[in-house]
């Protein structure tokens, strides 16, 4: 993307109908690492990894627990996330006080998205730069909903956001139908595998860069970290990242005179990793 | 040149009256109101399959019987009856104010509705809040519908934000003289699951009639709705007291000790 002149605020429109200052939101959030989330008939589960800034620092929290049946994961700004996470707060405590009842999942999300759509229609207010996987469970069941510094806010079986999530995304599409009935443990494991597809080459899930959270009509939301998703990383099995590895052999079709056998793997598209950031 | 510090900062006396010493003496800002249109007793009972209420059609101003057809027990939502007594124009605003919050909350349309608990927790929070400002909202209320467990719901709040539920409960006059009638059908939590509708509704009717016998500022003609677990609503207008005793009237010369 280059600059222009139509991207110096967010209330100026580009000749074509865009934002431009709201899509370089979006490469913000590009730039902190992966969260994904996906969700069963039962229960709705988020994951993410973690990055730290040094080797001694520590690792930038990635999911926020909102209220017992509410959680989310975030990729992007996390100074930004806070700020959203504390008025989300806010709201399902309000409607905890004034209604006696936890905030529907589809409310909660309808009000984060209308707080970002307002900063990105005033004059000297910037697109919040984080983009949240928001997981709950109501009386209409489990769900997961994606927000956007746009405003946007739409519900997935699946979703993923950060770098190289377009890695969980392929393999959230190849096995979705699997997620509506799977066990809990299921889901998690594919929401790992999910994760684990978006690693760099020679990067491995472990203990300390993986959080996991879920949430289901009689689990309130539940936060793993370390020592506690450390089972999960077993039952994972393998925990390093398939990029840079040779592919498997692909089997030798019928051979003709004509047509070339293939045996050798397709380019690699993703090995120059862009400069890593902080989230 | 008045070398008296209280009269410092003061107009003058010889120029423009006495101080007014009201000034200096109010106490705080105070809206506390005195009901002008009022309704009387509400009653309400748990039964198995859900709860019945009943408010009579009277509006009074003071000793008069004003208006003889206000409706004292909505609808609101789907599921849930709310009863009011006491100041009517504040019952009114009270009606106003849920009629909105249900148009808010049909916005959405996402599924989600609000029911008795929640409208009830929304209605206490209003009561205890303007109580709190010195200015109250001159009624006592009952919500009724369903819990979220399927099981009767039935709760009070009142122009002091005082709130409490149990299987049966009644406002104004009926607090004396209708909840030990009542309380003979369902004294405990639990009691609800032996009664039957056609039991309570003959408590309720019976309560009714007393209360028109005794109560100086009644009707005999009133509504009863009922709120079913399963999620019907039904209000039924224009009963009437039945069978009635009056042949006491007969005998009675003057009012109280005096003797004609």
């Amino acid at each position: 993307m280059f600059r222009n002149s139509y991207d110096n605020d967010s209330i100026t429109y580009s000749p074509t109908g865009r934002l431009f200052q709201v899509e370089y939101a979006l490469e913000a959030i590009k730039q902190g690492s992966a969260s994904v989330g996906l969700v069963s008939k039962t229960h709705a589960v988020i994951v993410a990894l973690k990055r730290n800034a040094e080797e001694l620092g520590s690792y930038q929290k990635k999911i926020i627990r909102i209220d017992d049946h509410l959680g989310i994961a975030l990729a992007g700004l996390a100074p930004d996330a806070r700020v959203l996470s504390n008025f989300m707060r806010q709201q399902a405590m309000s409607s905890r006080m004034i209604y006696n009842r936890p905030i529907p999942i589809s409310r909660i999300a309808s009000d984060i998205g209308d707080k970002a759509q307002r900063n990105t229609q005033i004059y000297g207010r910037r697109p919040y730069g984080v983009g949240l996987l928001v997981a709950g469970f109501d009386e209409t069941g489990p769900h997961l909903f994606e927000f956007l510094p746009s405003g946007t806010v739409l519900e997935y079986f699946g979703a993923a956001i950060g770098a190289r999530s377009q890695s969980a995304r392929t393999y959230l599409e190849r096995n979705f139908e699997q997620f509506a009935d799977a066990s809990l443990e299921d889901l998690i494991l594919h929401a790992l595998r999910a994760l684990r597809d978006t690693l760099a080459q020679d990067k491995q899930l472990l203990a300390q860069n993986t959080s996991i959270g879920f949430v289901g009509l009689d689990t309130k939301f539940t936060l793993y970290d370390n020592d506690d998703v450390r089972e999960w990383l077993e039952k994972l099995g393998d925990v390093g990242s398939t990029r840079g590895r040779p592919q498997p052999e692909e089997p030798e079709p019928a051979a003709t005179e004509d047509a070339p056998i293939a045996d050798a793997p397709p380019p690699e598209t993703d090995t120059v990793e862009p400069i890593e950031t902080d989230d | 040149m008045d070398h008296n510090p209280a009269n410092w900062g003061r107009p003058r006396a010889d120029v423009y009256g006495p101080y007014n010493a009201a000034i200096h003496n109010a106490g705080p800002m105070a809206r506390t109101q005195q009901p002008s249109i009022t309704g009387t007793s509400v009653i309400a009972i748990k039964y198995n399959n859900g709860v019945m209420l009943a408010a009579d059609n009277l509006a009074s101003y003071g000793s008069l019987a004003r208006f003889t057809d206000q409706e004292r027990l909505i609808k609101v939502g789907e599921e849930t009856v709310v009863g009011l007594s006491g100041d009517v124009s504040d019952m009114q605003y009270i009606q106003n104010l849920l009629e909105r919050l249900i148009i808010e909350d049909n916005y959405e349309q996402d599924g989600h509705h609000l029911r008795a608990p929640h409208i009830y927790e929304y209605l206490s929070r209003v009561m205890y809040n303007r109580r709190s400002k010195i200015d109250p909202l001159w009624n006592a209320i009952l919500v009724a519908g369903k819990k979220d467990d399927g099981s009767p719901f039935l709760a009070y709040v009142d122009l002091l934000g005082v709130t409490y539920s149990a299987p049966t409960i009644a406002t104004g006059f009926g607090a004396y003289l209708a909840i030990p009638l009542l309380r003979k059908l369902a004294a405990n939590d639990g009691d609800e699951k032996n009664i039957t509708q056609e039991q309570a509704r003959a408590a309720i009717d019976e309560c009714m009639k007393v209360l028109f016998y005794r109560d100086a500022r009644s009707l005999d003609k009133y509504s009863v709705a009922t709120v079913k677990t399963d999620g019907q609503v039904t209000i039924e207008k224009d009963v009437r007291c039945k069978d009635m005793s009056w042949r006491f009237a007969e005998g009675i010369r003057g009012y109280g000790n005096q003797q004609l």
